[in-house]
């Protein structure tokens, strides 16, 4: 007992001298550097800056306009590439909106009509009533029904042709790639720190060097979007594989059955309810890069989105951005349905008997098909029959800013001078040689010196890029918005979990923030708390803030009902309950959810740069503009190297805890 | 469908119409601004008229210039002197590139103001009266210094420098886009808030709201590289923004693929108060680009169809 205390004395005067020393050195650093007469303690000197995004510059030069195999250039490759992804995506497009044309200008000669909506709904009833009920039909013609009537259906096709090319070459590179780090550990080790870059650069970083490779319009955009939803399904094929339980894999092997038996005849099928979980990530991801997507290309309801929002047309963005969540929604219940969705017996008869929706949809189609020549309303969606919602919004949006301004500017200049202006006083007084050592510090002491020794890397990379000051403007922002959003994200949760009613409700609201495009409430936040620091943070707090609620509520609901029944023998009142059983038992899961909403943070961090921040996000946006590949790729890389720190200490801090309390 | 359109594309070349342009299609990119796509959208209609074929293609306005030096896009119909010449010299230089001329818009952009803040700051739009008035135009942020909204640093602008220069009581606040900058007007102007701010013409914004251009010393070359130059004989940039006329740029190759065509291009011209107006049919009156377009091209049959006879 007395060892333990002397322990955790221990630990406390570390943290508390760390946080002392910084924030001593972080107050005086400029009386230090008049003092000593040395500047390199608050700027890093020019002369031993690395110059990484000019020879990153050089290198893609090279590669776009000389690299060469004997027969063919690098840049050949891609575009072949590229050709290769255009012609299912021309088909879709073809097929969902734009109809099969010969001959181009002028002289073009339709040659068969688009579907028309009506058998656009009628396939997606199918889908639904095949992967699970007539409720779930229902919902997902409900949803496409939505597009039709708001207006949206054009540019919801488009975006629809671009999601179903991107899905299945993220979902079927995922399972290869996954497939092979599970037979080889050496394609896992090089596959680990390659996923971590490609789920926390900013997909802004590598858009240039992209269009280069793979010229402009809509593949560029495709292939942006695979590189980013990607990842989660590499990593669920992993654990998936790793699941199939071991007497499975004997029984495969007491047949006799070869590895490539092995891996589609046992494996696979076996972890299919898994890897669906995968392709539904690979499709919530995919939605999430529409807006960005539209910035190179890609057109669709992203492009609505920001076309509406640059004449400030906040109605139509809305209604733009809610097309895409209806959408969202659509994928996604439908996804679901198909991983959680049993093997059944093949219907026996006829044609028509085994494959009812096979010949309704045939029938839908053809029938449509006919009348679409006679009556235009079948084929596409009369404009007379249109909803407009855009004026509620503009409005509603007047009137929040006349009415409430006042008391909004109020509240904010508390938060202001309390909160946002003394943490950022104190990150950016940091000067950069202790702000190296004290991270390896930080995560020597939670993680390992191997950590340690990484963090500090790491961060001198940043500081030798010559972007510390942007980096800690970086740190302030993220951490005041985590900050905020666990505050309101926890006790939400926690609601959510005791209360089932209150739950769907709240939980609903975040599945709604989380694939709302973010650029629909950034220029509201604007006109109401205009630009700077405080918009930016609650534009993160909004679109953080899903992950704090959903592992709060996870976490609370997954307490083992033993110890809440022995906690009630014990007398425990509720509320006694709540914050002496299961809070503690929920902190593992409370921490990965302030895990989540730090990696959210970071990867909104660059949309805020549309508002006006000086972070890290600026200076990725900046090079953007300017077309520097390599000033780009390194800003991209200062902030993956941030979160990839903040991820490793926060999960060992998660495991530290599940150890303490035995889980 | 690319036999079909080969094949087709070989039928076109029997029966000459411009006999000499490939009827390969010359893509023109399109941004996110109204302006633009207006713009855009009638050089592709008049080009159609002359017989060529034509696409579309969805492109940031910066990150465009990769497409244009490869050729994977063929014409950019608005590079702004302002904003965009540094990238145009920079891919023109790579030899890529070509300049195909003015489109004859000239591009504004200065302080500007809201009428409403004439009775509260008397005195405008002479600049000095910008100091009198600098409380008016403070914020908690900001105070005691008047707060002024910038475009986004990407555009340069030298508006530190000016403020430091001409001694101006304001802080220079940068919005991250274009957006969120007439977002702030919008919000402020339903409030009859005070704000001064970056704005451009031709754009919407002025024609939507009522409000003028703050008067600056008259902009030239040498106050901007002189420091001895104007009011302050210490410092450049003391004096107003300088206006520029809007590029057009091509793909280098365009002139030999399409010699018609970009004979059209180069002769393409129109003025800030035609372009405005169409501008304000757009945005203000919900009017679709190609209405609007298709109406121009009613009005002035005799300006467009110039532009392909010459």
């Amino acid at each position: 007992m007395q060892a333990l205390s002397r322990h955790i004395t221990r630990a406390r005067l570390f943290w508390v001298g760390l946080f002392a020393v910084t924030w001593a050195l972080s107050q005086y650093s400029f009386q230090i550097y008049k003092a000593l007469d040395a500047r390199w303690i608050i700027r890093f000197p020019s002369q031993y800056q690395l110059n990484t995004d000019t020879v990153i510059s050089g290198f893609l030069d090279w590669l776009v306009n000389a690299a060469n195999f004997g027969l063919f250039t690098f840049r050949d490759l891609t575009r072949a590439i590229a050709w290769v992804i255009e012609q299912p995506y021309q088909f879709l497009r073809n097929l969902l909106i734009e109809g099969f044309q010969s001959g181009i200008g002028d002289t073009a000669v339709q040659v068969a009509p688009s579907l028309s909506w009506i058998a656009v709904i009628a396939i997606a009833v199918a889908i639904g009533h095949y992967a699970r009920d007539w409720a779930l039909a229902a919902l997902v013609g409900a949803c496409f029904l939505y597009l039709a009537v708001f207006g949206q259906w054009d540019s919801a096709m488009i975006t629809l042709a671009s999601v179903l090319v991107a899905v299945p070459i993220g979902a079927v590179g995922g399972l290869g790639l996954g497939i092979l780090a599970y037979r080889s550990a050496w394609v896992d080790r090089m596959l680990r720190p390659v996923l971590d870059l490609m789920q926390t650069v900013p997909v802004f970083a590598y858009l240039v060097p992209i269009l280069i490779l793979f010229g402009f319009g809509p593949v560029a955009a495709l292939v942006a979007t695979v590189i980013y939803a990607m990842p989660p399904m590499i990593r669920v094929t992993i654990v998936a594989l790793r699941g199939v339980p071991e007497e499975l894999l004997e029984a495969g092997r007491m047949m006799g059955a070869t590895q490539r038996q092995m891996t589609w005849k046992v494996l696979v099928p076996a972890a299919t309810p898994t890897l669906m979980v995968g392709v539904n990530q690979v499709i919530m991801l995919t939605l999430n890069m529409v807006i960005i997507a539209s910035m190179i290309g890609a057109g669709g309801l992203g492009f609505d989105v920001l076309a509406s929002l640059r004449k400030l047309d906040i109605g139509g963005g809305i209604e733009a951005g809610l097309a895409i969540v209806v959408m969202a929604i659509a994928l996604d219940r439908a996804s679901q349905a198909f991983s959680e969705r049993r093997m059944q017996h093949p219907r026996t008869g006829t044609l028509m008997q085994r494959h009812p929706w096979t010949t309704t949809v045939v029938v839908i189609v053809l029938g449509t098909f006919l009348l679409g020549q006679v009556l235009p309303a079948v084929q596409s969606y009369p404009d007379d029959w249109k909803i407009s919602t855009g004026r509620f919004w503009s409005d509603g949006m007047e009137w929040i800013n006349v009415n409430f301004f006042d008391t909004l500017e109020a509240i904010k200049t508390v938060l202001l001078t309390t909160l946002l202006l003394p943490v950022k006083k104190f990150f950016s007084g940091i000067p950069w040689a202790w702000g190296i050592i004290a991270t390896g510090l930080i995560a020597w002491r939670v993680a390992g010196w191997k950590l340690g020794v990484a963090a500090a890397l790491m961060m001198g990379f940043i500081a030798a890029s010559g972007l510390w000051g942007k980096a800690m403007v970086t740190l302030y922002l993220c951490g005041v918005s985590v900050f905020i959003a666990v505050l309101i994200g926890t006790p939400l949760g926690i609601w959510a979990a005791q209360k089932p009613g209150a739950g769907r409700v709240i939980l609903g609201l975040m599945d709604t923030l989380q694939t709302l495009p973010s650029f629909v409430y950034l220029i509201p936040v604007v006109m109401l708390f205009r630009v700077g620091d405080f918009s930016a943070m609650i534009a993160v707090v909004l679109y953080a803030l899903a992950p704090a609620v959903r592992y709060a509520a996870h976490g609370i609901r997954e307490v083992p009902p033993q110890l809440l029944e022995a906690g009630k023998m014990a007398g425990c009142t509720p509320r006694q309950l709540l914050w002496r059983v299961k809070l503690p038992l929920a902190t593992p899961q409370l921490l990965l959810g302030v895990n989540q909403t730090i990696m959210l943070a970071l990867s909104m961090l660059v949309i805020t740069a549309l508002v006006g921040t000086r972070d890290l996000g600026q200076e990725v946006y900046i090079a953007l503009t300017k077309a520097n590949a390599g000033q780009g790729i390194v800003a991209g890389l200062s902030v993956a190297f941030i979160a990839i720190i903040a991820d490793r200490i926060v999960h060992a801090l998660s495991d530290t805890q599940k150890k303490r309390l035995g889980l | 469908m690319k036999h079909l359109s080969v094949l087709t594309a070989a039928c076109l070349a029997a029966t000459p119409v411009l006999a000499q342009d490939s009827s390969d299609p010359i893509k023109l990119t399109l941004h996110d601004w109204s302006g633009q796509l207006i713009t855009t959208t009638l050089m592709g209609e008049v080009l159609k008229e002359a017989g060529n074929n034509i696409e579309y293609v969805q492109a940031d306005y910066i990150a465009q210039f990769a497409g244009l030096k490869t050729g994977d896009l063929h014409l950019a119909m608005e590079i702004w002197e302002t904003t965009g010449r540094e990238a145009l010299d920079e891919a023109v230089a790579s030899g890529n590139v070509v300049n195909m001329g003015e489109t004859g818009m000239l591009a504004i952009e200065e302080w500007w103001y809201p009428a409403y803040m004439e009775e509260r700051c008397p005195g405008l739009p002479n600049w000095e009266a910008l100091n009198d008035c600098a409380q008016e135009f403070a914020t908690a942020e900001t105070a005691p210094l008047g707060r002024y909204l910038g475009g986004p640093v990407t555009w340069g602008g030298f508006d530190e420098e000016r403020v430091e220069a001409l001694g101006l009581d304001f802080e220079v606040v940068h919005a991250g886009t274009d957006a969120a900058l007439f977002a702030e007007l919008e919000a402020a102007y339903q409030r009859q808030d005070p704000i001064v701010l970056w704005v451009y013409a031709p754009h919407w914004a002025p024609a939507k709201y009522d409000g003028s251009f703050v008067e600056f010393p008259k902009y030239s070359a040498e106050c901007y590289n002189d420091p001895s130059v104007g009011i302050n004989p210490n410092a450049a940039y003391d004096c107003g923004k300088p206006t520029g006329p809007i590029w057009k740029a091509a793909w280098a190759g365009l002139p030999d693929q399409w010699p018609g065509a970009a004979k059209v291009i180069e002769n393409f011209n129109i003025s800030n108060e035609d372009m405005g107006a169409m501008v304000a049919d757009v945005d203000l009156n919900g009017k679709s680009v190609e209405e609007v377009v298709a109406a121009w091209m009613a009005d002035n049959e005799s300006a467009w169809k110039g532009w392909i006879a010459q």
